[in-house]
């Protein structure tokens, strides 16, 4: 088939489609070219879907062209119309998307029962098993993140549970392997325990820990589709899908240190499972400041640092803020953004969402270039964020975050934080920088402070 | 299509291994969410592999399991493609103004 004229088409097409993908990456990892590296990305899929309605042997192309267009239609409407805020559990829906794509190739090629040999034999099952539980697992993270589940399924003994539902799995993987093919029972059987296995493995797991696991899962769909890519024998998919593995597993790993977790703490342990409360108590009181005064100590300033978290996206807070930083600019106050890896549902999400609201992202600095900055702020403004400014994870050695990199808002001069009520952070724990002597309280709603903030520079 | 036997398709995958690792190394974190987006609409090539198991499947189960692979990764990839596109229209400099 190789040898004729369609076949090298097919060959060459997917040879660009491989090539395009990894360019489109690379181009990706920059801000400058970023826009430009999904386009080329775009152009790779597109040549490799095309060319394979050309390959050969193939019938049922009204039902490929249908089912194209169902999904594409249904993903097209979903995707543009998803909020920025998000963005995570649609990614999350996608991913599992694609891990229930190559379960199916797998189902499929185990049910043809054509002999591949034991390694691909092995290969397409651990791609079924792999992409079965990316998909469940992915739709539960989508559920978690949406707020259509909210309990942390937990029992005791669930490790061993799990680990138990593995080990049948695995069973009758092997089963499948050695049968080569196996009855359409043991396969049934075989994918629908893979697919609980996700579920069960991703029910206790966290909602602040998600955003690691739909990493997670990402690189593990990314791996099933290489795997059955060699049963395939499609070099696009082996290079593409092995690629996503790789650089999704230290994507994975790069969150996970970036939130102070191992991956293996977030998929066994339940946040919160550690004992809270045996903190020292924080001294002091709280004090209260008003938005007038806030915005006239902002106004006056050389350097404002503002420190941007998910409650300010909550709250959509960010255009207001992006509006106030225009004023204090044209007052030649020096802004910039500090944003912690994990500002937001996962890293680089507050970057997106200070981009959606038109923040240039020159302006815009991680924790390691700017921290070193907020001794000589004279303001830091702290609106959403919580638990990445909290000195108690520089002191405190019994507290569960001690140890996490944190922005260090405690050390400018003064530091204003915007917060709705008195509460706890996200992680229960009292925040030390609240009771400071050079920190004020802002208290409202983030979009309602913002407003009264910019009043109070334009009345300047 | 070509035969990828055995140690060929070991080097394709150790170096494809590689590339992953190095091309996402030197990432700033502040693409972070775009990349894992971007690399989530990249496995979206399943969709390839999907329609060639629909095409080669001949029985109603089996055409029933690939008509549901087709739609799930038609989903995966025109979906990761739409928002990561949005993400990344929206990175701009100082000097650049907003369309």
């Amino acid at each position: 088939m190789s040898g004729s004229a369609g076949g090298l088409l097919i060959q060459v097409s997917y040879f660009a489609a491989a090539f395009l993908f990894i360019m489109g990456l690379k181009r990706m990892s920059s801000p400058v070219t970023a826009a430009s590296g999904i386009k080329w990305a775009g152009v790779g899929m597109l040549v490799a879907t095309v060319i394979t309605f050309a390959y050969p042997g193939m019938h049922n192309y009204v039902l490929i062209t249908v089912g194209i267009f169902v999904g594409g239609i249904l993903a097209w409407w979903t995707g543009k119309r998803v909020a920025m805020t998000d963005m995570p559990q649609m990614i999350a829906l996608y991913n599992g998307m694609g891990g229930g794509a190559a379960a199916a190739i797998s189902a499929i090629e185990l049910i043809r029962g054509v002999d591949h040999g034991p390694v691909i034999q092995t290969l397409a099952v651990l791609g079924g098993l792999i992409g079965s539980v990316s998909f469940s697992g992915s739709l539960i993270a989508y559920g978690k993140l949406q707020g259509l589940i909210r309990k942390d399924w937990r029992f005791t003994g669930q490790n061993l549970a799990n680990l138990g539902l593995l080990a049948a799995v695995a069973l009758l993987g092997i089963a499948l392997v050695s049968g080569g093919g196996g009855s359409g029972f043991t396969i049934f059987l075989f994918f629908l325990l893979a697919f609980v296995l996700g579920v069960t493995m991703t029910l206790p797991i966290g909602g602040a820990d998600m955003p690691v696991v739909i990493s997670l899962y990402n690189a593990l769909t990314g791996l099933a589709v290489g795997f059955e890519g060699f049963v395939l024998s499609n070099a696009a998919m082996i290079i593409a899908g092995t690629v996503v593995g790789s650089a999704g597993s230290l994507l994975t790993q790069l969150m996970a240190k970036a939130m102070n977790r191992s991956l293996a703490n977030v998929l066994f342990s339940g946040f919160g499972g550690t004992a809270v409360g045996e903190q020292a108590a924080t001294g002091g009181s709280m004090k209260a400041i008003e938005a007038n005064d806030a915005g006239i100590m902002m106004a006056f300033a050389e350097k404002v640092l503002i420190v941007p978290g998910y409650g300010m996206a909550v709250a959509q807070a960010q255009h207001k803020i992006w509006e106030l930083c225009q004023l204090l600019q044209e007052r030649n106050v020096k802004v910039k953004f500090a944003i912690h890896p994990v500002a937001g549902r996962m890293p680089g999400h507050m970057n997106v969402l200070l981009a959606e609201a038109g923040v240039p992202y020159d302006i815009i600095y991680d924790e390691d270039e700017i921290n070193a900055e907020f001794e000589t702020a004279d303001v830091a403004l702290v609106i959403g964020a919580n638990d990445v400014v909290n000195p108690v994870a520089r002191s405190d050695p019994s507290s569960p975050i001690f140890g996490m990199p944190i922005l260090n808002a405690d050390k400018a001069r003064n530091c204003i934080v915007v917060k709705r009520g008195q509460g706890a952070g996200f992680s229960g724990i009292e925040n030390a920088l609240f009771f400071l002597d050079n920190t004020r309280m802002l208290y409202g709603d983030g979009q309602a402070v913002a407003a009264e903030l910019i009043q109070a520079v334009k009345e300047l | 299509m070509i035969e990828l036997s055995g140690f060929a398709a070991l080097y394709i995958f150790m170096l494809a291994a590689f590339t992953g690792y190095e091309v996402i190394a030197k990432v700033p974190a502040i693409l972070h969410t775009p990349l894992m987006s971007g690399s989530n609409f990249v496995h979206g090539i399943v969709l390839v592999g999907a329609m060639v198991a629909l095409g080669k499947a001949d029985t109603f189960i089996t055409e029933l399991i690939g008509f549901i692979g087709v739609v799930l990764a038609a989903g995966n990839a025109v979906g990761g493609y739409v928002v990561t596109e949005r993400m990344l229209e929206m990175f701009r400099t100082s000097g650049e103004k907003r369309s």
